[in-house]
């Protein structure tokens, strides 16, 4: 059978070959698709049946025509060699190299649509990662295993945020053992350019590897990228002791190669023509993050989702969210208010912070400090709304603190260089900083003793003559 | 036997006449299980509990002659069971990190033996039937398991064990129908999951369930055996509410069963609850819990199953007499799960893509919580509440919808309280309790009898609070009377010091109805004492900067549940303040001097 090739497609469409007769065909193996000029494509069979198969082409239907079109159906699944080799290596989503050497070869091959982990099997992620951005490591902290996505829209510096998260993400005393797996689907050549010279630059291409699929190149191929680089991903966790940062850009790309199979397919569609298991689709890419008890390494990934017209509510980062451990989400009016990194920090979430920051792991008053920061500046926006009314000079003198905290908070924490890296207590300095422009008794979500050693009020300039 | 005709994701069509809709099937080399959700001609469709990768149309398939069922028996408490209730650690130990498929094994523990003690009054000859009690094991140090008559078995007692250890399977009784055979029974017994286990009747549910959480219990109470909904979008803290309930709440038997959700937070309810005490019984929380899990990354149709799973299990220690909370983490999981099926058989959608029997699967499985007499008389109850994770954070969609329809209590989330960190993030004015009026006999009796009145107090102060915030946005605050600004305080003082609750406070994670109820009436007394002084012409800002109000805020986290003495005596520290002030105005004179 494995020998045998078929001419039976009788029909194409939307990166799905229709193959008819070709009975007991294994679902999930991999077929090789042979064009009329023979060249090779890439196939996955998605269904079966005595009657017909059907294959999903990664590298689409384009130019196939049904009655020059060979296919054989291998009798393995999607499997990835994998070895240190990895490492410095750049590859399509099937794994085929890009970077002009030769392909990896390796006894050790795994399929690329991993079995799930066993619940029992997990480790609770809790090791403050600092990333050197304040919006993060002090409100939204980032520990290992976690998966944080970023929530962006187009235009906004995603792609720069995720490539200083990277250069600048470490645990201290492990500098050695960290890799960075970069999978990138649809994404522009100028921004493909960018992460890779951003590697080189900061010198750790060496401990990349990237998995790159173009804006032109097929979308279907999009459908396999993230898996067979969470492949590679887990290898680099689990076999090699690394503790691996994937990041994944854009998941939004993903999600629509995922619907134009499912509306060739013909599946029932379910919010904005999205099939209805795009959540356990997702589920799948997502939950390959995480810890697994006594292996030393870890597998933290950071999604980029660009939401369709920022719509937080648009099904792919509607879904995300209720998959990963929270969000980091962009503001289009920070970035125009040239605030980098323009993290919007009161909808943007970590789960996994409370178990990673605090005593023994950042700084005692991390927790409440956070909280505090939240609380402050949720109330500052609203003073700010309503200046926006009234305007400012109605307000009273409490809330004019309140605006002045606002300002202060945006362009003195959250906002920080590009080459910037701050350490966590630097980060919670500036935190005490700017919530020293509030009274002590607006303070309470920090403790009486937390105020008395960092909190230094600084009244209003002009307040002195008022008093 | 059959063969597989064809293979559609994680649905089978195959070839197996005479099976029976619900019948378990396994198919392939692999020996994956499934169940047979429909049938035309000789033709079924089979839906698979793990990923069907790697099987082939020809393979052969076949009919296993029983419906999904549980293994009912010592040996559930403590554990944590998969989607099919294979117990995960076993797994483990058999296919390591990952989860391999086609693995059979028993939930409970074969090898492991119980001490049997029968029960005392029995003797042999006697009538016994479904749901009376042979006897019991003690399964852990506060829970006694009763062994019972599977529910529709009826007959005379042939055969008693004496005490002594056995395993789950070594009969420890028989029992003689009037026509048929003589039944053996072992210390469990199986039960299909989407049948609901009898009872004798319905019983009104009137004694509130103490979560500890204060917006809860005082605001929107729940009793036990009611039915309650937490919807939220995603951030909300859908989870961090359902882990609070799970921990707290003063129910015999907690079942958690985690649906469709994140792995990392079921290894921390996992890796979290050995730590916990019981507050109720100072015993370490994992010995009245039992978890099933089935994460996002696992296979659709055993999570459409893992609810039945768990709700089945929940009613097995209801009929032993026992107040049992499930907690369904998240109902709109399975909802999908249902509706992907439904999408595969390509069955008409009707909204959102969901199937038309969404309403009524919702319907007759929160149906299956109560309270009642059970077939041996006993009351017990079960107590449900799933969470709900509507897309978009849009409670008109047909899962939040069809669900508010049902349930009795309805703890809606709120991104704005979320945003700002108002934890939990309860919207008060969304929420609502069907239970106040059978709540507030037991909080009168109990706690205090102005209990309702304070409730209802604090609820008006909240909403007048949210006009007058409608105002301030208008027209900014200096609109506002004295009286008025005094009110924006007194809700804000009730939102940051009795609604807030950090999960995380060692202190304030848990909150006793008496200290719940201490605090609010604190809130309220202070807003009373101001509004009384203000009448009297102090100025506002002056009650505004009192440095006691940002103390009050902080009273929830400083005195202990144990430490009610002190927190009363906070009372007078309060009262103190406001007659200070009093004097201060009806002497301006001496003051001036």
């Amino acid at each position: 059978m494995k020998e045998m090739e078929f001419r039976t497609a009788s029909a194409a469409r939307g990166g799905l070959l229709f193959m008819k007769g070709v009975p007991g065909v294994a679902l999930g193996d991999r077929a090789a698709v042979r064009d009329h000029r023979g060249r090779l494509r890439n196939g996955l069979v998605i269904r079966s049946s005595n009657d017909l198969v059907l294959v999903e082409v990664f590298e689409g239907t384009d130019g196939l025509d049904l009655e020059r079109t060979w296919v054989r159906f291998l009798e393995e699944p999607f499997e990835l060699p994998l070895s240190r080799e990895l490492l410095g290596r750049v590859f399509n989503g099937v794994g085929r190299p890009l970077d002009g050497r030769p392909p990896l070869l390796s006894p050790l091959k795994r399929p690329v649509n991993g079995a799930p982990v066993n619940p029992a099997a997990r480790a609770y992620p809790r090791e403050f990662i600092q990333t050197g951005i304040s919006a993060i490591d002090g409100m939204n902290s980032l520990v290992r295993g976690q998966k944080l996505p970023v929530f962006s829209g187009s235009g906004l510096p995603h792609n720069r945020l995720a490539a200083q998260i990277v250069r600048q993400a470490r645990l201290p005393g492990e500098e050695g053992r960290f890799a960075v797996v970069f999978a990138a689907m649809g994404v522009s050549h100028s921004d493909a350019r960018f992460f890779q010279e951003d590697f080189e630059s900061s010198g750790v291409l060496g401990q990349v590897v990237m998995f790159v699929n173009l804006a032109d190149d097929p979308p279907i191929e999009r459908l396999i990228l993230p898996r067979t680089a969470l492949t590679a991903a887990e290898y680099l966790a689990y076999d090699l002791d690394l503790h691996v940062l994937v990041v994944m850009t854009d998941m939004t790309n993903y999600a629509e190669a995922l619907r134009e199979v499912a509306t060739a397919k013909g599946d029932v569609p379910s919010r904005k023509g999205y099939p209805g298991y795009l959540y356990s689709d997702l589920a799948e890419v997502y939950e390959r993050a995480g810890r697994i008890r006594e292996r030393r390494g870890s597998v933290t990934m950071i999604p980029v989702v660009s939401m369709p017209s920022d719509d937080i509510t648009h099904p792919i980062p509607d879904l995300t969210g209720y998959i990963t451990e929270g969000q980091v989400v962009l503001a289009r009016d920070l970035n125009a208010r040239h605030v980098y990194p323009p993290v919007a920090v009161l909808p943007s979430l970590s789960r996994l912070m409370k178990d990673g920051i605090g005593r023994n792991y950042t700084r005692d008053d991390h927790p409440r400090v956070a909280s505090q920061l939240f609380a402050s500046y949720a109330r500052a926006l609203e003073v700010r709304n309503l200046a926006a009314i009234i305007g400012a000079e109605e307000l009273t003198e409490g809330d004019r603190r309140y605006l002045a905290f606002a300002d202060a908070f945006e362009n003195r924490f959250v906002s920080q260089g590009e080459t910037e890296d701050r350490t966590i207590f630097e980060t919670l300095s500036i935190a005490w900083e700017v919530l020293s422009l509030l009274p002590a008794e607006e303070l309470i979500r920090v403790s009486e003793e937390e105020i008395a050693g960092h909190h230094r009020f600084q009244p209003l300039s002009g307040e002195v003559h008022a008093a | 036997m059959g063969e597989i005709l064809e293979i559609n994701g994680p649905i089978l069509t195959v070839r197996l006449p005479q099976v029976v809709i619900g019948e378990q099937v396994r198919v392939g080399s692999l020996a994956l299980v499934g169940e047979v959700i429909g049938r035309e001609d000789d033709r079924a469709t089979v839906q698979v509990y793990e990923a069907t990768e790697g099987l082939r149309p020809g393979e052969q398939a076949e009919a296993l002659g029983h419906p999904l069922s549980v293994e009912l028996g010592p040996g559930l408490l403590g554990g944590i069971f998969d989607g099919v209730q294979r117990p995960l650690d076993a797994i483990q130990k058999a296919s390591g990190d990952r989860m391999a498929r086609g693995l059979a094994l028993p939930a409970l523990d074969r090898a492991r033996k119980w001490r049997f003690e029968p029960a005392p009054d029995l003797h042999i000859g006697a009538r016994v039937h479904g749901g009376m009690a042979l006897g019991s094991v003690q399964e852990t140090a506060s829970i006694t398991h009763k062994i019972l008559v599977p529910p529709n078995l009826r007959g005379k007692l042939v055969d008693l064990a004496p005490a002594g250890e056995y395993t789950v399977e070594q009969a420890i009784a028989r029992i003689q129908d009037r026509h048929g055979p003589v039944a053996k029974l072992a210390l469990f017994h199986r039960w299909p999951v989407r049948t609901p286990r009898p009872f004798r009747r319905r019983d009104p549910a009137d004694e509130p369930l103490i979560t500890g959480q204060r917006v809860l219990d005082t605001f929107f109470p729940l009793v036990k055996g009611g039915k309650a909904a937490v919807p939220g979008p995603f951030g909300a803290g859908k989870t961090v509410i359902q882990h609070q309930i799970a921990r707290w709440c003063d129910a015999r038997i907690v079942i958690y069963v985690g649906c469709g959700e994140r792995g990392n937070e079921l290894v921390d309810v996992l890796e979290s609850m050995p730590k916990l005490t019981d507050p109720h019984t100072g015993r370490p929380l994992m010995e009245r819990t039992l978890i099933v899990a089935n994460t996002s990354n696992m296979p659709v149709v055993a999570r459409e199953a893992s609810v039945y799973v768990g709700i089945t299990i929940a009613e097995y220690f209801r009929d032993q007499g026992l107040d049992v909370v499930i907690v369904a983490d998240s109902t709109s999981r399975w909802a999908e799960a249902l509706r992907e099926v439904a999408g595969r058989l390509r069955q008409m959608p009707v909204e959102e893509g969901y199937p038309a029997y969404l309403a009524s699967h919702l319907a007759s499985f929160y149906e299956r919580a109560g309270r009642v007499e059970t077939l041996s008389g006993d009351t017990g109850s079960v107590t449900l509440i799933g969470s709900v994770s509507p897309p978009g954070g849009d409670f008109s969609e047909p899962v939040t919808s069809h669900t508010k329809e049902i349930i009795q209590t309805f703890w809606a989330l709120s991104k704005q309280l979320a945003d700002a960190r108002h934890y939990p993030a309860v919207d008060w004015t969304e929420s609502f309790s069907g239970y106040v009026a059978a709540s507030a006999r037991w909080w009168e009796t109990n706690v205090d009898k102005s209990w309702a009145a304070r409730r209802a107090e604090a609820l008006a102060l909240l909403s007048q609070a949210e006009e007058l915030a409608r105002i301030v946005n208008l027209v900014g605050m200096e609109a506002l009377s004295a009286a008025q600004r005094w009110t924006l305080e007194g809700a804000s003082l009730i939102r940051e010091g009795v609604l807030q609750q950090s999960a995380l406070d060692e202190v304030d994670s848990y909150c006793s109805p008496g200290k719940q109820f201490l605090l609010l009436d604190l809130a309220l007394f202070i807003y009373h004492e101001g509004m009384t002084l203000l009448d009297s012409g102090v100025p506002v800002q002056q009650l505004l900067g009192l440095p006691l109000l940002s103390k009050a805020r902080r009273y929830k986290s400083r005195y202990r549940s144990e430490e009610m003495e002190a927190l009363k005596a906070c009372r007078d520290e309060i009262r103190g303040t406001f007659d200070r002030i009093r004097t201060e105005y009806t002497k301006p004179v001496e003051r001036a001097r």
